[in-house]
């Protein structure tokens, strides 16, 4: 890994007995920086996250941590936080005991630790909560005490698995927002798993996508929104028309089909997002299997011989009606080129 | 309708067996009779009141008591690092120390108490109290695994990981946040233990000599001897000190949920 890299995965290796979960991983991450960990269900992340909190030890590989060795460094002894999915705070405790639990074992001065928990309990608006049990929170309450509480402890680096996940669709947002804030506030180096692309878009100055315990793909979220490498990539974040290409023509369930135009060299595959297939042009044809209005925008589903094609077109357009056929277009300079198909 | 009148009947009847004889103690105890009787031979409380006084009766109560308290100590000692072990860790044969632990009527009582005298007291000299005490503890644990086990089924592992993240050794976790979390868990073993301990004949009686006798057994011999109602009077202030306790403890531990 490059030298500027705080955090650096090196051909890490991680398996459970002997099912391999992650594969031959190099990740660097510089200081600072928010990462996003997306992937689908089972690829690896929360493996990879204990890994590096040392919950988990590598079968072959090295982890380095500001400049250290940390690979068989106990998890203890690390200074790497985790936020839990499911939040882990002490059930017997009060807030304030929570948050002053890695405190206390570190014998920091009382005046120090009241000092700092309350800080910690502030920054994410909970002072007013100090006393209560776990118990006596809503969820979302639980989770910035969960945050406050690694955060006191000024890890070098901290873990956040799925930090938002069990939240409702206003908090997620305003946990969001909370996040990155805290982030941005306390500078501390964040990794955080999600397999909510929108979200890792939002949230991330780098996004990590994996699949099946290998990286796909690392990128800025402008990268990977707009550039995926792959198929798999393309189809995570919204391309869902994507195709593989063979002989410079499109590679259809119903065997080679020319393109509208001509595909740049040495690709594998092409991708349009749905709000980039033109209708009532082009040398497609097709009929309309579905449709759906979605406020600004209308989708249709269209039957055609590349296979299902999905449009989405702005809903102030004449509609089409069901079974009706019309043309269509997937020009070319609005695809995304994909550099790897399978 | 026929029914419903069946199994209120059979319902009373069972409630009849249960709590009748506890009845009839505690009547029989309230006797003014000279001999143990029912229905007791009008009312009066000497019988109630000779119990304090008679000698053996306090040595083995407070044999009882201690064996009671150190035996279930003993049990949870060990009981509590099993149960976190069978939860946490896929350990050797598990299944079969669970199964073993949660049968404990596969070796009766006097089985224990008779081998402990044949194997350990009798060739190796072994001092009788200690007998006891391992009796006990051996007949408690069961009970005090079964009961910590109930109480770590909703304990999450990820706590203790937290905790080590936070700065603890796996041990310091294990103290800090697992054993705070099982407390209830716990003190419902600690009492279920200590009930049955102080009740206990079949494990005891082989075990008992010269001046060392639980309160049960002694029971038994001061009724070979002496047949009035002061045995009665000293049984049902036992059952009241039970229910007392169990009753205190399903107040303020929802005892029931772990048994
Ligand atoms: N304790 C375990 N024992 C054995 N296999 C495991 C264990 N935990 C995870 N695995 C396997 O390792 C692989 C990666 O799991 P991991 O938990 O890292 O996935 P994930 O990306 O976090 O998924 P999710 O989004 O569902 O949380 C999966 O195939 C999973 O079945
Ligand atoms: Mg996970």
């Amino acid at each position: 890994m490059s030298d500027t890299s705080f955090l650096s995965l090196e051909q890490l290796t991680l398996a459970y007995d002997d099912n391999i979960a992650v594969r031959n991983l190099d990740l660097g991450i510089k200081r600072g920086e928010l990462v996003a960990l997306l992937g689908p269900s089972g690829c690896g992340k929360t493996t990879t996250m204990r890994s590096i909190a040392g919950l988990l030890t590598p079968k072959s590989g090295v982890i380095r941590l500001d400049g250290a060795d940390i690979t068989r460094v106990p998890a203890n002894k690390r200074a790497v936080g985790l936020v839990f999915q499911s939040y882990a705070l002490f059930p017997h405790l009060s807030v304030f005991e929570n948050v002053a639990f890695g405190l206390r074992l570190k014998k920091v001065a009382k005046h120090e630790l009241e000092k700092r928990v309350e800080n910690g309990l502030k920054s994410v608006g909970l002072s007013k909560f100090a006393a209560r049990k776990p118990a006596e929170l809503s969820g979302g309450q639980q989770q910035r005490v969960a945050l406050a509480r690694s955060m006191v402890m000024e890890p070098k680096v901290l873990l956040l698995d799925e930090p938002l996940s069990n939240l409702d669709a206003r908090l997620r947002l305003e946990m969001r927002t909370e996040l990155q804030r805290v982030q941005k506030e306390s500078g501390i180096t964040m990794i955080f798993v999600t397999h909510d692309q929108v979200e890792a878009l939002a949230l991330a100055d780098r996004i990590v996508v994996m699949r099946d315990g290998l990286i796909e793909q690392i990128g800025t979220p402008e990268d990977i929104y707009n550039k995926p490498a792959s198929a798999f990539v393309a189809d995570f974040v919204g391309f869902e028309n994507v195709f593989a290409l063979e002989a410079g023509q499109l590679k259809t369930p119903h065997g080679l089909i020319n393109l509208s135009g001509s595909a740049p060299a040495g690709i594998a595959g092409l991708a349009w997002r749905p709000n980039t297939v033109k209708l009532d042009q082009g040398p497609y044809q097709g009929t309309v299997l579905g449709t759906s209005f979605a406020g600004r925008t209308r989708e249709y589903l269209l039957d055609t011989p590349l296979g299902p094609i999905k449009a989405e077109v702005d809903a102030g357009f004449p509609g089409h009606e069901l079974g009706t056929s019309l043309n269509f277009n997937l020009p070319v300079e609005d695809a995304a080129p994909l550099a790897r198909f399978a | 309708m026929t029914s419903r009148l069946l199994s209120t009947i059979i319902l009373t009847i069972v409630m009849l067996f249960l709590i009748g004889p506890f009845l009839i103690i505690v009547a029989a105890s309230l006797s003014a009779g000279d001999t143990l009787a029912f229905p007791p031979q009008g009312l009066s409380f000497k019988w109630v009141l000779k119990v304090f006084e008679i000698e053996s009766f306090r040595a083995s109560f407070v044999m009882s008591m201690m064996l009671a308290i150190l035996g279930t100590l003993a049990a949870l000692v060990i009981g509590i690092p099993v149960s976190y072990a069978l939860a946490r860790y896929k350990v050797p044969f598990g299944e079969t120390v669970r199964t073993i632990v949660s049968a404990p009527i596969i070796v009766p009582g006097i089985i224990v108490g008779l081998a402990l005298l044949r194997y350990l007291v009798i060739p190796l000299g072994f001092n009788i109290g200690l007998a006891l005490f391992m009796a006990h503890t051996a007949l408690v644990l069961p009970y005090a695994v079964r009961v910590v086990s109930a109480s770590m089924v909703n304990l999450r592992s990820d706590i203790e990981e937290a905790a080590v993240l936070l700065g603890c050794s796996r041990l310091g976790a294990f103290l800090r946040v697992v054993l705070p979390s099982i407390r209830g868990g716990i003190l419902a073993a600690f009492i279920l233990g200590f009930v049955t301990s102080f009740n206990q004949v079949p494990v005891s009686l082989f075990l008992s000599g010269p001046g060392v006798r639980t309160l049960p057994i002694d029971m038994l011999a001061y009724l070979e001897t002496t047949y009035d109602p002061s045995v009665a009077a000293l049984s049902a202030l036992l059952a009241f000190m039970s229910i007392g306790i169990v009753f205190l403890a399903e107040r303020f531990l929802g005892f029931s949920r772990y048994v």
